[in-house]
């Protein structure tokens, strides 16, 4: 899933203080796993900023709404009808992509009140890790199903580099290396011989290369 | 041709030394430092912004020390530049006269004074090592394309490192690297010289120091609060024990840190395999004549 986390309250506040009447949208897939945007933290943060309005002697109105998916304009089009001309701002608590969808849809100033982080899963509650660097030409059939590109800080394709140490990475004693987790495996699998063959250059014009990405599923394209 | 090659290919026990550029564009201090070891080493290191700390290019480090006389030998990291300057920067290096490429995969940024930049890592330093031996011998860019005339015909070189983990890893990993082309080999510093002999009699059982030249790092110990630090602090060292205590006990720090650092260049001379010492010394470039001297490997020999 998509996982991000809630900007500063205080950066949220100094970007809508003109506004008097703001819309407050969460999302109800990836955020809402990971208790940054969904139906609770939507509530959350609408009484946060009502609060801090109060502190300046005026008044802030919210309206708080909660979308199936941001990611879809079928599921804007049913908030459409509380959009209203008097919402002087919309604070969007979805992923970047929700955001956009949002500002695209809606004439109001869209802001984002999350900051995206990473594609992952859950370690333990409240913690998350990213685990897929959106390569898009995907290689854990090569490594143990550990992701380098993402998992290694150098995303080092015939690891690991010198900097690994008792199961870390240079960078922090707290971040495994990814290419130690990819040599155990796969000498419990038996398949130690597959990384001594040298893989070649990656071709990142698959992974984000400037310009949007696009999938097309030809079959149920209209 | 590269004299270090040739250095090698004349069977003698190689020596080279490492210049840090600096922190300016002061061309005059790597001169300075180059022209103080040329007599004691067969090549000096330029380091490719070391520690990701912003520095003068090791390019041009590497065409100071040809000003002087001296043999260069440029390191270069796949951390601040994709395929396309990597490849266009071993060009404009060999069209400038340096003949010896260090490849490694770099430091990572967050260790240097840029962390909040974004690194590259388009190619790591195992395929960088395959690029510069196909640009040589195969006469080609990465992308297949040909390159007609000039091709940069580098001697190739690698690191390794026998103290990081997986150890068991660590020798098949410098096959790969030897696989890809690379044709001489620097350590990571040996502080933990029962572990080196440990990776080199692996090597041995891979019949790989027959099939490129193995220089062993060392660097002198200035303090024992030195090795404490590395032995704590920098990720892929190991430092023995004994090592501390010795310097630690020592009246003279400076003085045992040559000592061992001479009694070192001794026993590895011994240990079958290796073809040379690299002698990192960075900020102590002076001390290089004396280990040089004491080590016995003066004067160094000259090709005609």
């Amino acid at each position: 899933m998509i996982v991000a986390e809630q900007k500063p309250l205080v950066e949220i506040a100094e970007r809508i203080k003109e506004a008097n009447k703001v819309l407050i949208v969460g999302c109800s897939m990836c955020v809402t796993v990971c208790l940054a945007g969904g139906e609770k933290e939507v509530g959350v943060l609408a009484a946060a900023l009502r609060l801090l309005r109060a502190q300046t002697g005026r008044s802030l109105e919210t309206v708080e709404y909660t979308a199936t998916r941001q990611c879809d304009q079928e599921y804007l089009e049913a908030m459409a009808k509380i959009v209203t001309p008097d919402i002087d701002l919309i604070i969007s608590m979805a992923c970047g992509v929700g955001v956009q969808y949002v500002a695209e849809r809606f004439d109001q100033w869209t802001i984002p009140a999350l900051n995206t982080k990473l594609i992952g899963g859950t370690l333990e509650h409240g913690v998350w890790e990213e685990r897929c660097g959106l390569c898009g030409d995907c290689v854990l059939h090569k490594t143990g199903g550990i992701c380098p590109i993402i998992r290694c800080s150098k995303s080092i394709l015939n690891g690991p580099c010198g900097g690994s140490q008792n199961g870390k990475c240079e960078i922090s004693p707290t971040t495994p290396c990814a290419w130690q987790l990819i040599y155990d495996k796969m000498a419990k699998l038996g398949k130690l011989e597959a990384l001594l063959t040298i893989e070649p250059v990656k071709d990142w014009s698959k992974a984000r290369d400037g310009g949007p990405r696009r999938v097309v599923k030809e079959d149920v394209a209209l | 041709m590269s004299k270090l090659k040739k250095m090698f290919e004349a069977g003698q026990f190689v020596v080279t030394g490492e210049v840090g550029p600096p922190k300016s564009a002061d061309g005059e201090v790597v001169r300075h430092h180059a022209a103080m070891l040329n007599e004691y080493v067969d090549g000096v290191n330029l380091t490719d912004n070391q520690t990701a700390i912003v520095r003068l290019s090791s390019i041009a480090a590497a065409v100071h020390v040809l000003q002087t006389g001296g043999e260069p030998v440029m390191q270069m990291t796949c951390r601040d530049r994709n395929r396309i300057g990597i490849q266009s920067d071993l060009l404009g290096a060999y069209s400038l006269g340096v003949k010896n490429v260090l490849c490694l995969s770099g430091d990572h940024q967050s260790f240097g004074n840029h962390g909040t930049s974004k690194n590259v890592f388009d190619i790591d330093s195992i395929q960088l090592i395959q690029t510069v031996k196909n640009m040589r011998d195969e006469r080609q860019f990465l992308c297949g394309e040909e390159i007609k005339d000039h091709e940069p015909r580098f001697f190739i070189g690698c690191v390794a490192n026998p103290f990081a983990d997986p150890f068991e890893w660590r020798v098949l990993r410098l096959e790969k690297k030897i696989n890809a082309g690379a044709e001489f080999v620097q350590t990571q510093c040996i502080l933990d010289m029962e572990r080196f002999e440990l990776f080199m009699a692996k090597v041995r059982e891979r019949g790989l120091h027959e099939k490129a030249y193995i220089m062993a790092g060392l660097m002198p110990l200035k303090s024992w609060r030195a090795a404490a630090y590395m032995q704590k602090n920098v990720a892929g060292m190991l430092v023995a024990d004994e090592l501390i205590e010795r310097m630690k006990k020592a009246a003279n720090p400076k003085e045992e840190g040559v000592k061992i650092c001479v009694e070192q260049i001794k026993h590895i001379r011994q240990i079958p395999g290796v073809k040379g010492v690299h002698i990192m010394a960075v900020n102590w470039e002076e001390i290089v004549p004396a280990i040089a001297e004491q080590a016995g490997l003066l004067p160094r020999p000259q090709l005609v």
